[in-house]
């Protein structure tokens, strides 16, 4: 297929998903800043939401001091910035149009609803009241989306370049997630003697649907380690690292073909790291540094797949 | 008779309350709907098309909003006689102008011939360098819409032929589709000829004009890109014929051929239906500064290493200051006389002509030579003493710049309108496809004015569209319609039973 499409596929792809994980952040935090805390702490809510996004750079030149409503309007319907949910939604659907060809038609008009439906929304005032049913909304339409690109199309390559997006996007953000929670509630807890906080890690599992999972695979209170593990090494939880690169894996493997790429390599690399990894070896290396570091690897195998398949030169 | 009393043909009514008798049966079924349902069936055509993305953008309108073309529930029949004679017409129009495109690049023996005048060459859409290019099968213009108007129950015109990249296609089989979804009933009561083979004969075709030795051709359509005013059109078209819809960025010349860039490296294309103006085909040859074409595309197109279609340089041939000699042409090259005929024009290059049009400009329609859609026109009946006089200056100072034709009183179509059900004035664009041979699909766009009074059909100038019912047999009457599908049910429901 013509690299142009292939990389409106899997670019529409990676928005969606992106759009999924901002919105999953979002909700589980808005929760958690419901629940009684001191005000210090529910800073530290909405500051974490920005680190995880990677935006706090550009949040700062729009305000002054974190506040909830602004980290809600800056992430929600901000068009300044490109992490917005209102951006990726717009990205995704321009993506789209642009290839409506390459899809089918039910994934073509999946789409365009979702952005006629969004439109419903940029009247509301989301920070006051909605924001979890907005978010809500931002789930469902992208489970909708998947499901139709699973449901109607042809299994060729433009179905793997979208899986391809969805996955590539899906393991940055619960790399970053986990990153930044455990970097803010680590401290905390060692202050605290060990004591574990309970809302904050449930809430992380909530966030990528992984409450009810941890419940059933540990059977166990909650601990910050098992979350790692069940996040990072588990291959049967959907939304965890190892999850994503077993189906990274094979797409690569396919889209080459019989053509030695870089992209392959990488993926294979860090496919066996998770595969074969085990948590306590992660905990003596230290989670934060083997995060960064998947963080990092994850970002050049996206440079590669833009090199190998994107971006073909003549 | 003054212009107020003129009465127009209208396609349901004739002259007056004599009902046209394919319209019998629609007439009864639409007179037992009430208004407000038909506008509901509108209100839901439009939230589909919305959802589907059937919407265009304006030119020079700042927000960018995609709109969507106005759809009319209220269809335009044409009998199966009325059809016969339109289509025999529209073909033998098109087989002319391809051999005159062919002549004119060749050997111009019908300049030779005094039938055109040589001025013709020096027009701007004349391509020198199509000189003595060979195109395979002799086919120049292989899609082209022919734009007809009707003015009385017998008088069809042709308004003008549009051999360049002509759209509007996806209108006549997306309205089909709406029509059959909102009316199912109406397509039990009437034979009505199916149109949705289109693509499949405009693929067909395509791949017949491949070099001579493929045996398998690539075909993609180039598009200038989502942000081009019919990208629906071109992305309808690609997925219905399966093919690839390419950008110039997509493609490059190497070794004498056309390659695509794929995830698999490049692949090679054999025959481009091509929706973008000749100008910006390639920055090499045309405009320097287009981004949108294909650098050295014409250098192999030249040399057979690829067919484009429309060719390179049919512009000459649907410039209205050819349009005059198509009758001509008709007699020139096939030998018959003309079976569509021509609206009377004025050539303002000629001095008797021009000083009659600047003396009668109130009741005439002024058209630039090289404008499309309805763009720099001036329609002298609905125009401002104002404007008529700025257009006066305009002829003046270049009157080679224009043609000049009477008003026509284009015929009317029963319309759903603001105040309820009115006349608006139509008009029907067929589509000829031409490969191996030349056909067209019973059917087209028919263009809806649907301002009250207004001329002007043009989707940029607020017109709408309706679907055109071009019926297998004139013998419609409600007395042999098949049962409606709930009695078909029933009965089956009592076998069961």
């Amino acid at each position: 297929m013509l690299s142009r499409t292939a990389d409106h596929l899997y670019w529409m792809a990676r928005y969606i998903e992106r759009a999924e994980n901002v919105a999953r952040v979002l909700d589980v935090t808005y929760h958690m800043s419901l629940l009684p805390t001191e005000s210090s702490h529910e800073l530290t809510l909405w500051d974490s939401v920005l680190e995880i996004a990677g935006i706090r750079e550009i949040y700062d030149r729009s305000y002054s001091s974190i506040q909830a409503a602004n980290v809600i309007q800056h992430l929600v319907m901000d068009s300044q910035n490109p992490s917005s949910i209102y951006s990726s939604l717009r990205s995704a659907r321009e993506n789209a149009r642009a290839v409506r060809v390459a899809m089918t038609t039910e994934t073509w008009e999946n789409m365009n609803t979702l952005w006629l439906e969004f439109g419903q929304f940029i009247q509301q005032d989301l920070t006051q009241s909605g924001l979890s049913a907005f978010c809500e909304w931002v789930k469902s339409r992208s489970h909708l989306f998947r499901g139709v690109c699973f449901g109607t199309m042809l299994r060729d390559e433009a179905f793997s370049f979208v899986r391809l997006g969805t996955f590539m996007e899906r393991a940055d953000n619960t790399a970053r997630l986990l990153d930044v929670k455990y970097a803010t509630l680590m401290p905390i807890q060692e202050a605290n003697e060990g004591a574990v906080d309970y809302y904050e890690w449930s809430a992380v599992l909530r966030s990528v649907s992984a409450f009810q999972a941890y419940q059933k695979v540990y059977r166990d209170a909650i601990e910050p380690v098992k979350v790692s593990e069940l996040l990072i090494l588990r291959e049967d939880m959907p939304r965890s690292l190892h999850a994503c690169y077993a189906e990274i894996m094979p797409i690569l493997r396919q889209v080459a073909g019989s053509r030695q790429t870089e992209a392959v390599r990488l993926a294979g690399q860090m496919h066996a790291r998770l595969h074969y990894g085990r948590m306590l070896e992660i905990v003596k290396t230290g989670v934060h540094a083997f995060l960064d570091e998947f963080i990092l690897a994850n970002r050049t195998l996206g440079e590669e797949i833009q090199r190998n398949f994107l971006t073909m030169p003549t | 008779m003054t212009q107020t009393a003129k009465q127009f043909f209208d396609e349901m009514q004739g002259y007056g309350n004599s009902l046209r008798g394919i319209y019998l049966a629609y007439q009864r079924w639409l007179a037992g709907v009430p208004t407000q349902q038909l506008a509901a069936k509108r209100a839901e055509a439009e939230l589909l098309f919305r959802r589907v993305g059937i919407t265009f953008n304006v030119y020079g309108e700042e927000d960018g909003a995609e709109r969507l073309i106005p759809f009319d529930v209220i269809p335009r029949l044409i009998s199966a006689s009325e059809w016969a004679h339109l289509s025999k017409g529209a073909v033998q129009r098109v087989r002319a102008l391809n051999m005159f495109l062919h002549d004119l690049y060749h050997d111009q023996e019908i300049i030779r011939a005094g039938i055109v005048p040589n001025s013709l060459l020096s027009n701007a859409q004349f391509r020198p360098e199509m000189v003595g290019v060979n195109v395979p099968n002799q086919v120049y213009a292989h899609v082209a819409g022919i734009d007809l108007v009707r003015t009385s129950e017998s008088q069809f015109y042709v308004l003008e032929d549009n051999l360049r990249t002509p759209s509007g296609v996806s209108y006549m089989l997306e309205d089909r589709k709406m029509m059959m979804r909102l009316f199912p009933d109406l397509f039990r009561k009437y034979p009505i000829a199916p149109v949705e083979h289109y693509p499949s004969v405009l693929l067909n075709n395509l791949r017949s004009v491949a070099q001579t030795g493929i045996s398998d051709p690539t075909v993609v359509l180039l598009s200038p890109g989502a942000y081009n005013s019919a990208y629906f059109e071109h992305a309808f078209l690609a997925q219905q014929m399966g093919i690839e819809l390419v950008e110039g960025q997509d493609l490059f010349v190497r070794n004498n051929a056309v390659y695509m860039r794929t995830t698999q490296g490049p692949q090679r294309v054999d025959v481009i239906y091509r929706r973008i103006d000749d100008d910006f085909l390639d920055p090499l040859v045309f405009k320097p500064d287009s981004l949108l074409g294909v650098p050295g595309l014409l250098s192999v197109y030249r040399n057979g290493g690829v067919t484009l279609a429309n060719a390179v340089g049919t512009g000459v041939a649907d410039d209205k200051a050819t349009y005059v000699y198509v009758p001509e042409m008709i007699k020139f090259y096939l030998g018959e006389s003309p079976i569509l005929q021509n609206v009377p024009t004025y050539q303002l290059s000629k001095e008797d002509d021009l000083a009659y049009v600047l003396a009668h400009l109130p009741e005439l329609v002024v058209k630039e030579v090289q404008g499309s859609g309805g763009y720099g026109m001036l329609v002298g009946p609905t125009a401002s003493k104002q404007e008529i006089e700025e257009f006066r200056l305009r002829i003046v100072s270049k009157p080679d710049n224009y043609i000049a034709q009477p008003t026509l009183a284009l015929s009317t179509c029963p319309t759903l309108v603001d105040q309820g059900i009115a006349p608006r004035h139509v008009d029907l664009r067929p589509f000829v496809l031409s490969g191996k041979a030349v056909s067209v699909v019973p059917g087209g766009l028919s263009r809806v004015a649907l301002k009250q009074g207004s001329l002007v059909v043009n989707s940029s100038q607020g017109g709408g569209t309706k679907d055109t019912w071009v019926l297998e047999r004139d013998d419609v009457t409600l007395e042999n319609a098949p049962a409606s599908i709930t009695s078909m049910l029933q009965q089956q429901e009592g076998v069961l039973c």
